[in-house]
This record gives structure tokens, C-alpha cells and sequence, in this order.
């Protein structure tokens, strides 16, 4: 055989053998799950002519609706505060982790796992744990999003730190400036725009991730939708999902435009 | 004397920017007085959270479930993850082909552009918890609703991957007489083979947590619902504690994982 029928013929048995195990895994995932897969796509048509039929929302579920918007709106300030104070304590560990900007070298491991620590724990956990102190507050999911943003967003500051500061601070830094000044003139102005565009991510997130922790947490819009699908009053539990869907697209659409012009 | 050098340029970009960091800083600001703490003392809460975290992470324990069940619960949350991703994949793979600018039909793309826009924009609970309706509350449930938003997902992520094909290959292809299936066989899936794995990897992770919280909030079962049964049933310290640790190290394992796919492939996510 030749060596080029050779490199095709490993190629493809390796991309047999993958597509076996996983397979395998799928099959394996089914049995443990007890899933049914005979059910799982008869319950699609099912499902979907239930929603038809039932998940709109009527006259009784519109007057509902100064109350959906009053709690739609807690979890927007919610998310948009979770936001923002993630997004400074991000940037004050991003200056203290990141290669170009560290006043000392040990700075960026701590940081480093900090930030894993908040993201890889879900915000359901977070949730969970605050909630035993903090109660049916609001502050009880402001915590967990908040914990959860500063991981991710401790991340790809620290990124763009190392990335794109690097020239501007050692230009800066060439002329004597001290490292207040630094951070002002070079680090921020550089960063400002990416930093932003990160913060729009987070916050469209958040507000995805603030519907689930109000559910847990008994706030929110969370709180609405439980309410009305636990007393069985769908039509306004297709409301608040029609709010939810108007909201996060909304926000996409302006995150989008506004990613277009800063950066 | 010289006239002051202008170091600042005020563009539309620096008014978008100023703009946007004003409305976000005021909403911050401003929601601290609106919302109600319903008498919630923050100096106490604090402090008890302070003590909670240190019980939590430092003293681990179990007594309502034994190491072999917790593993047994994280196996069952990993496995549901995989199996929703495996199978919202598979129609994103396909339908991701005819959503891609440069392979589909435009209207029938728009189509399904838009549809996936609305799926994805439903968090993945409520999809959960309304066919939770149709198919019962439980694993079925929690397959379907994460399955239909893991689609939604990926079918975004991979016809973007696969319009980044280059035109020149593609025209070149069309010009030598090669039919639709030849192009996406031969050219489409073998170039962006490492972008849909990465993308695949990645949703995976996000299913775990996505697990976690189904097991949590719908009751999924798995390691999700053994964390709220701790935590709002037993008020055990100990066990949130131990299922934490045991979420964290899955968590951070798979991030690895993700990240390697990412950086060997080149796709930022």
C-alpha cells in the first residue's frame, strides 16, 4: 500500500473508533439517564400542540402583566448590578494578575484560581449556599451572579491584559511614569472597549442564568414563572416566557450595535 | 504660546462607550435603592456567610448519601450532559449546513436563523419545565429541554463556523463541477472539523452546569437534586460542602478539556 492510502486509511479508522466511543457513551448516557429515545421524540409533537393549544397567554394573564414587569424588572437591575460589580472587581484582579501590570509574579496563580473557583462552581451552587443566609432576598442571587461573572470575567481580562496592554504599558512605562499613572492613561484607555463588550456578554448571561436562580431563590421573574406554572395558570406562565424572549433579544440586538461602534 | 496639542479624539465610539458605562453604573446605583431588602439585617447575613463558606469548604461531610452515591449522582449529571449535547449535535450539524450564508438557500437560512434566536432566548429551564407538561416532570423532560436549547446553540455556532470557509475554495470547487454533497464532504466539514469539536466540547461543559441546575430546579435528579435537598431540606453544611468540592473538581476538569479543544483548534469562544 502507499504511504498516502496509508495516512487515509489511519485517518478514518481513528475517526471510526471515535465515532464508535462516543456511541457507546450515548448509549451508556441513555441507559443511565433512563431515557427513552422512542418516548423523547414522540413527546416533541406532543409537547409542541400542548404548547399550541395551552402556553398563550389570554385576557386573565395581560392584566398580570404591571406585576410580570414590575419583577421582570428586578431581575434586570439584578443582573445589570452583578454586571458591573463584577466587572470592577475583575479589572482591580486582572491588574494584579495579568504579566504586564502584576506588582509581584505570585499575584497570578491566586488570581488565577480565584477566578476558576467562581466560575466553575454553577451559579445553581452559589445560589443554594447564599440562599441559607441571605433568605428570599435579592441579594441572595445578586451574590451567586456576581461570584459567577467575577470567574468568567476575571478570565478574559486577565487575557486581554496580557494580550493587548503589553506595548502601550512598556511605552509608558520607558518614560518613568509611575504605575498609578500607568494604569490610567495606558491600561484603561487601551482596554476600555473589549472590557465593555465583555461586560455586554456577561450581562446577556446573567440575565438567562437570573431567570434559573429566581426560580431556586424565589425572586424575580423566576418567582413569577414558578408561581403561575405551579397553580397550573399556563397562560401567564407563556407570558412571562414572552417577556423573558423579548428582553434577552432586545438586549442582543443592542449589544450587537453597540459592539459595532466601540470597537 | 502653542496651542494645546487635542490627545483625546471624541468620536461616536467614545460617546457609545460613555453612554453605555453611564446607564450601567446608574442602574447599579439607582437599584440599591429601589429593591427591597424585606428586612433582611446585611451585617448579620454577611457574617453568617462568612461562617457558612468556612463550615462549607473546609469540613466537608456526608450523612444522607455515601461517597460511592455521590459519585454515582455526578455520573448521572455528567451522562445527562453528554446525551443532550450528542443530540442537540446531530440536527445542528445537518440543519447547520442549510443555515450557513454561503451553502443554504437565503430564505430558508433567515428561517432557521430566526427560530433558533427564539429557542435560545428561553432559558433552558423554562424549555425543561414546559415539556416537563407533555412528558411528565424527570429525566425525559430535562432531555428534550436541554436538547432543543443545546440546538439552538450549536446550530449558531457551527454554520458561522462554516461560513468561514474560504470563497475561493468554495467557488473553485463549484467551477470543477462538484454537486452540494461533494463540496460540504470534501471542503465544509473536513475545515471546520476543529471548530465544531471545540464547539461541541464547550457546550458540553455548559451542559454539566445546565445538569446540575435541572436536578436542582426540575428535578432531574443527580447530583443537582442531592445539592438541593442538602441545602433547602437538611440545611447540612457539611454535605453542600462535600457536593461542591466533588461539582468543582467535574467542573474544573472539563474546563481543561474545553480549553485544550479550544486552543488546538483556534476558535475563541
Amino acid at each position: 500500500m502507499t504511504r498516502v492510502g496509508k495516512v487515509f486509511r489511519d485517518r478514518n479508522l481513528l475517526l471510526w473508533g471515535l465515532l464508535g466511543t462516543l456511541l457507546v457513551l450515548v448509549w451508556g448516557s441513555a441507559l443511565l439517564t433512563g431515557f427513552d429515545f422512542a418516548e423523547g421524540v414522540a413527546s416533541f409533537p406532543r409537547a409542541f400542540a400542548w404548547m399550541g393549544a395551552n402556553f398563550l397567554p389570554n385576557e386573565r394573564a395581560w392584566n398580570n402583566l404591571p406585576s410580570i414587569l414590575n419583577r421582570l424588572g428586578e431581575t434586570v437591575v439584578v443582573s445589570v448590578q452583578a454586571t458591573v460589580l463584577a466587572a470592577v472587581v475583575s479589572f482591580g484582579l486582572a491588574l494584579l494578575g495579568s504579566r504586564t501590570t502584576r506588582p509581584h509574579a505570585v499575584f497570578t496563580p491566586l488570581v488565577r484560581a480565584l477566578g476558576s473557583l467562581g466560575r466553575n462552581i454553577p451559579v445553581v451552587a452559589w445560589a443554594m449556599i447564599f440562599l441559607l443566609a441571605f433568605g428570599q432576598t435579592y441579594v441572595t442571587g445578586l451574590l451567586a451572579l456576581l461570584l459567577e461573572s467575577v470567574g468568567f470575567l476575571t478570565r478574559s481580562f486577565l487575557e486581554i491584559t496580557d494580550e493587548t496592554a503589553a506595548e502601550p504599558v512598556e511605552g509608558l512605562r520607558a518614560t518613568g511614569a509611575p504605575w498609578g499613572t500607568v494604569v490610567s492613561q495606558a491600561v484603561i484607555p487601551t482596554l476600555l472597549p473589549s472590557l465593555t463588550s465583555w461586560m455586554l456578554f456577561m450581562l446577556e448571561t446573567n440575565i438567562r442564568s437570573a431567570t434559573l436562580v429566581g426560580l431556586l431563590t424565589g425572586t424575580g421573574i423566576g418567582f413569577s414563572f414558578d408561581l403561575y406554572y405551579k397553580s397550573l395558570n399556563y397562560p401567564s406562565a407563556a407570558l412571562v416566557t414572552l417577556c423573558i424572549v423579548i428582553v434577552v433579544l432586545a438586549l442582543e440586538a443592542v449589544s450587537n450595535a453597540l459592539r459595532k461602534v466601540i470597537l | 504660546m502653542s496651542p494645546r496639542i487635542r490627545v483625546r479624539r471624541w468620536g461616536a465610539d467614545t460617546w457609545a462607550l460613555g453612554a453605555t458605562l453611564t446607564v450601567l453604573l446608574s442602574v447599579t446605583v439607582a437599584g440599591f435603592f429601589v429593591l427591597s431588602l424585606r428586612g433582611l439585617d446585611l451585617g448579620a447575613a454577611f457574617a453568617k456567610v462568612g461562617h457558612d463558606l468556612g463550615i462549607l469548604f473546609l469540613t466537608p461531610g456526608a450523612e444522607h448519601f455515601t461517597l460511592p452515591e455521590m459519585l454515582q449522582g455526578l455520573g448521572f449529571t455528567l451522562a445527562l450532559g453528554l446525551l443532550t449535547t450528542v443530540l442537540g449535535a446531530l440536527p445542528a450539524l445537518v440543519l447547520g449546513l442549510f443555515a450557513a450564508r454561503n451553502l443554504g438557500p437565503a430564505w430558508l437560512g433567515w428561517v432557521l436563523r430566526a427560530f433558533v434566536a427564539f429557542v435560545r432566548a428561553v432559558p433552558t429551564v423554562l424549555w425543561v419545565l414546559i415539556f416537563a407538561i407533555g412528558a411528565g416532570l424527570g429525566s425525559v423532560a430535562a432531555v428534550v429541554g436541554m436538547t432543543f436549547h443545546s440546538f439552538g446553540y450549536l446550530l449558531k455556532a457551527f454554520s458561522e463556523s462554516f461560513e468561514e470557509l474560504d470563497d475561493g475554495t468554495l467557488e473553485a470547487l463549484k467551477a470543477s463541477g462538484a454537486d452540494w454533497l461533494a463540496i460540504v464532504t470534501q471542503a465544509v466539514l473536513p475545515s471546520s472539523l476543529a471548530a465544531l469539536t471545540s464547539w461541541t466540547f464547550l457546550r458540553f461543559e455548559i451542559n454539566f452546569v445546565t445538569a446540575v441546575a435541572m436536578g436542582a430546579a426540575a428535578g432531574a435528579g443527580g447530583v443537582g437534586f442531592d445539592l438541593f435537598m442538602a441545602s433547602g431540606f437538611y440545611f447540612n453544611l457539611h454535605e453542600v460542602g462535600m457536593l461542591t468540592w466533588g461539582i468543582l473538581a467535574t467542573a474544573v476538569a472539563l474546563e481543561w478539556g474545553a480549553t485544550r479543544l479550544r486552543d488546538s483548534a483556534g476558535v475563541r469562544s
